[in-house]
């Protein structure tokens, strides 16, 4: 088991740091690739969160449309397998609900200011 | 050291021209280069743009037109008044600068953010989708007995070419993977009319001013095939900058780009808008992918290309918003 603080913890750490202390005395190109920086550190803390969680329920979903065991990686190249073949489809009971929240659970980490993304989020919520 | 270069160059076509002077680059891929840079002159400077790839760079990839290409279309663009930098001097071996053209420098603005956002382009919004169906139809009207040798796209093509692209990355998507098969199902076929397709019409490479759309840039991915490519691509949510309801670029509705386009004597066909703007889609897709190979395997390993990489999952939520919108 590995000690505390946890990369999470980590991670936010260095992003605050660059935040609040780097980015004042900063400018230019410099200042652009510092704000990419802390844009990545950002979206490591937020895997780090949530994918664990994200991951598990995926692999759940995908056990259940498919019928197989398997890692998240097989599970989701038979998926897509299916779907080239078009063996599944849009038709198919829980296929339209899966690609949803796999990829609302992906932009989660990615890019949870993209437009699209908080439209449907804020629909999710009402 | 790339002023003496372009000061030989411009005394040798430019009548009066004494130099050339505050070269700055403004991008440099791993083919082309684009640099501004003034021509000193008696009567006052004259902002000039060199696009270029210097001797010994890689080839260009196969999509690219080519450089000889991209300055016989904008001169043709210009001629034909379609908003376009005029091109002042294509690139001899004795210019030493490699292959490349020099064209007029256009004043203006390419960032999205600022076009979408900024008060002075306020009076320019409303009016840019109306102008870039003029623009579109006034580029695919260019005659084709003027063209120079471009490759010929169509539609089953371009989803085979997708198909191949994404298959190499060897990581399973099952959003492409629907889109790639509903394009399959819904390929319109051959257009009834082949056209100068500009292959590239969106934020980043149209310059708008107070006045509105000042000129097209970056003819890089021209061709030959359907001309509701272009109104499909411009459509990519993409483009949007987050403003999501107006389709066009961020600043206006389909409709008004189809005005502006029959306005100049042509027709839309929104169904064939609407493939092209699902292909469009998978595209940036398989683009943000490539941007993650190409951070990965090199010579480019910036943080930008990395993060890039991690955007292809936009393009999955907006194809699913097309194709299995939620009720």
């Amino acid at each position: 088991m590995q000690d505390e603080p946890t990369p999470i913890e980590l991670t936010t750490a260095v992003a605050d740091f660059l935040r609040n202390d780097i980015t004042p005395v900063i400018s230019g190109h410099h200042a652009f690739k510092l704000r990419v920086a802390i844009n990545m550190l950002d979206l490591v803390t937020r895997q780090l969160t949530f994918a664990q969680g994200s991951d598990t329920a995926e692999a759940a979903r995908l056990t259940q449309l498919l019928g197989i065991k398997g890692s998240l990686m097989e599970l989701n190249r038979a998926l897509a397998d299916k779907i080239g073949k078009g063996e599944v489809d849009l038709q198919t009971p829980g296929l339209s609900e899966h690609l949803w929240q796999t990829t609302m659970d992906k932009l989660a980490v990615d890019q949870p200011n993209y437009s699209s993304y908080k439209r449907e989020a804020a629909r999710d919520e009402r | 050291m790339i002023e003496a270069e372009l000061t030989r160059c411009v005394a040798s076509f430019y009548p009066g021209a004494s130099g050339a002077t505050g070269a700055a680059k403004l991008s440099g891929g791993a083919s082309q280069e684009t640099w501004s840079f003034d021509v000193v002159h008696p009567d006052g400077h004259v902002g000039a743009i060199l696009r270029r790839a210097p001797q010994g760079y890689g080839a260009s990839p196969s999509r690219a037109a080519g450089l000889d290409a991209e300055a016989a279309l904008m001169q043709l663009a210009y001629e034909a008044g379609v908003p376009s930098p005029r091109v002042m001097h294509v690139l001899r071996p004795e210019d030493g600068l490699g292959k490349g053209f020099i064209m007029a420098r256009v004043e203006g603005e390419t960032i999205a953010r600022r076009i979408l956002r900024d008060e002075q382009f306020a009076q320019a919004r409303p009016m840019l989708a109306r102008q870039l169906g003029k623009v579109a139809a006034g580029i695919h009207g260019l005659p084709a007995s003027k063209l120079p040798p471009l490759r010929q796209m169509s539609s089953t093509k371009e989803i085979a070419d997708l198909e191949r692209e994404y298959r190499s990355f060897d990581w399973p998507r099952p959003v492409f993977e629907l889109a790639l098969r509903w394009l399959g199902e819904h390929d319109p076929g051959p257009s009834d009319e082949t056209t100068l397709v500009h292959g590239d019409f969106r934020h980043g490479n149209l310059i708008v001013g107070p006045d509105g759309l000042r000129a097209v840039l970056d003819w890089e991915l021209a061709h030959l095939g359907d001309p509701m490519e272009d109104l499909g691509w411009v459509c990519v949510n993409s483009w949007r900058f987050g403003e999501i309801d107006k389709p066009v670029g961020g600043f206006g509705s389909r409709e008004e780009l189809f005005a502006g386009y029959e306005e100049a004597g042509r027709k839309a066909d929104p169904d064939r808008v609407q493939f092209w703007e699902v292909m469009g889609t998978l595209r940036w897709g398989v683009m943000c992918c490539g941007m993650m190979q190409r951070f990965r395997s090199g010579p480019d390993h910036s943080m930008e290309r990395a993060m890039i990489g991690r955007r292809s999952s936009e393009t999955e939520i907006d194809l699913l918003g097309l194709l299995a919108p939620r009720a």
